[in-house]
C-alpha cells in the first residue's frame, strides 16, 4: 500500500461521491414533481438506442486494427451473437454461444 | 417478504448474463486490488459504495499513486460522465418509484441500465419491484465476485480468459433487439457512427466525453427529422 489506510479511505469515499453525483444529477435537475422540458423528454426517448450503440463500441475500444489479431476474435464473437439471436431469438443462448466462441478463439487460435 | 422473493425470482433470468460478467469481472477486480496490498474488506467496501465497474479498476490505479483526492474526484467525473446520460433516459421510467428511487439511481451501472431499458417485466409483476430486484441482484453479484477474487486470488486457476466478452455480447444482443423493435434506426445508427468516429479521432482513453457530447448534438440537430420519422 502506497497510501495510509486513512488516505485510502478518503480516496475511496471521494470516488464514491463523484460516482453518485454523475448518477443522481439528472434526477436532481429534473425532479418528478415538475414538468420535464420537452427537449429533455425527447433526449430520454432517443438516448437509449444511441447509448446502446455507444456501449458496443465502448466494449471494443481496446481492439487494434493494425496489429494482430486485428479484432478478428471479436468480429467472430459478435457474428455468432447476432446469428444466434436472429436464428433462435433467445438472448441467453446467443450471449452464451458468442462468449464461448470468443473464449475458445482467444485461448487457442489467437492465444 | 414473500413479495420480495417473488420479485427476485422473476428478475433473476434477466440478470443471468450480468451474473456471469460481474462474478468474473468482480473477481478480477478483487484479485487486482489484493495484489496492491488491500485485503478483501477493501474490495467489499469499494464494491458496495463505489459500485462502478470500470471506475473501480481505475480506482485501484489511483490507490497506488500519491494521495490526491481532487484528482481522484475529477477523474471519476470524467470516467463516469456517461452516467449523466443514462439518468436522462431513465427520468421517465424511474418516475413514481418512491422510496426505491434513491437505490435505483445509485445502482444504475452500464449493465443495469442496459437491462432496465430493454427488459419488460412479466405482466403479473410490479414494474418498480422488478427494476429494484434487477438492480440489487446485479450489485450482489458484483460484491460477491469482488470478495471472492480478493479472498481466493491466485487459488483460482480456471482459464477464464475472454470471459469479459459476455458484456460485449450482452450489449450487442440488446442493440440488435432494439433495432428490430424500432421503425426508426437513426438514433441507434448515430450512436454507433459517432462513437466509432470519436474513438478513431480521440483514441480509447479520451473518446467517451466527446462521444457523449457529439451524440447529444447530432440527436438535437436532427430532432425534427427523427421525430417525424417516428410518427410514420
Amino acid at each position: 500500500m502506497t497510501l495510509t489506510s486513512h488516505q485510502s479511505l478518503i480516496t475511496v469515499l471521494v470516488i464514491a461521491a463523484a460516482t453518485i453525483l454523475t448518477r443522481a444529477l439528472p434526477f436532481a435537475l429534473f425532479p418528478d414533481n415538475r414538468e420535464t422540458p420537452k427537449y429533455i423528454v425527447y433526449l430520454g426517448q432517443v438516448l437509449p438506442y444511441a447509448l446502446m450503440g455507444f456501449l458496443v463500441v465502448y466494449c471494443l475500444k481496446g481492439i487494434s486494427l493494425i496489429s494482430s489479431p486485428f479484432g478478428i476474435p471479436e468480429a467472430i464473437g459478435i457474428i455468432c451473437v447476432v446469428f444466434l439471436y436472429l436464428w433462435r431469438k433467445n438472448i441467453l443462448l446467443s450471449i452464451a454461444g458468442g462468449t464461448m466462441a470468443y473464449m475458445v478463439l482467444v485461448q487457442t487460435v489467437f492465444s | 417478504m414473500q413479495q420480495k422473493t417473488k420479485g427476485l425470482k422473476a428478475a433473476f433470468p434477466y440478470t443471468i448474463p450480468i451474473m456471469t460478467g460481474y462474478l468474473f469481472l468482480g473477481m478480477a477486480f478483487g484479485i487486482l486490488l489484493n495484489s496492491k496490498g488491500y485485503h478483501f474488506g477493501w474490495a467489499v467496501l469499494m464494491s458496495i459504495f463505489i459500485y462502478a465497474g470500470s471506475m473501480q479498476f481505475v480506482a485501484v490505479n489511483l490507490l497506488t499513486l500519491a494521495f490526491n483526492p481532487l484528482n481522484a474526484f475529477l477523474i471519476t467525473l470524467m470516467v463516469n460522465a456517461r452516467h449523466l446520460f443514462y439518468g436522462l433516459s431513465m427520468l421517465g421510467k424511474f418516475k413514481g418509484t418512491g422510496n426505491k428511487k434513491p437505490y435505483l439511481i445509485f445502482g444504475l451501472t452500464d449493465e443495469t441500465y442496459s437491462i432496465l431499458c430493454s427488459a419488460e417485466p412479466p405482466e403479473s409483476m410490479d414494474k418498480n419491484g422488478f427494476m429494484f430486484s434487477v438492480t440489487i441482484l446485479n450489485q450482489f453479484y458484483w460484491v460477491a465476485g469482488s470478495a471472492a477474487g480478493a479472498l481466493l486470488g491466485a487459488v483460482f486457476t480456471f482459464n477464464a480468459k475472454g470471459i469479459d466478452f459476455v458484456m460485449t455480447a450482452l450489449f450487442v444482443v440488446i442493440f440488435v433487439s432494439q433495432w428490430q423493435s424500432q421503425k426508426k434506426h437513426a438514433p441507434a445508427a448515430i450512436g454507433i457512427a459517432v462513437s466509432v468516429t470519436c474513438l478513431l479521432i480521440f483514441g480509447p482513453d479520451h473518446f467517451i466525453i466527446p462521444a457523449m457530447g457529439l451524440i447529444t448534438l447530432v440527436l438535437t440537430v436532427f430532432k425534427k427529422h427523427i421525430e417525424t420519422e417516428a410518427q410514420t
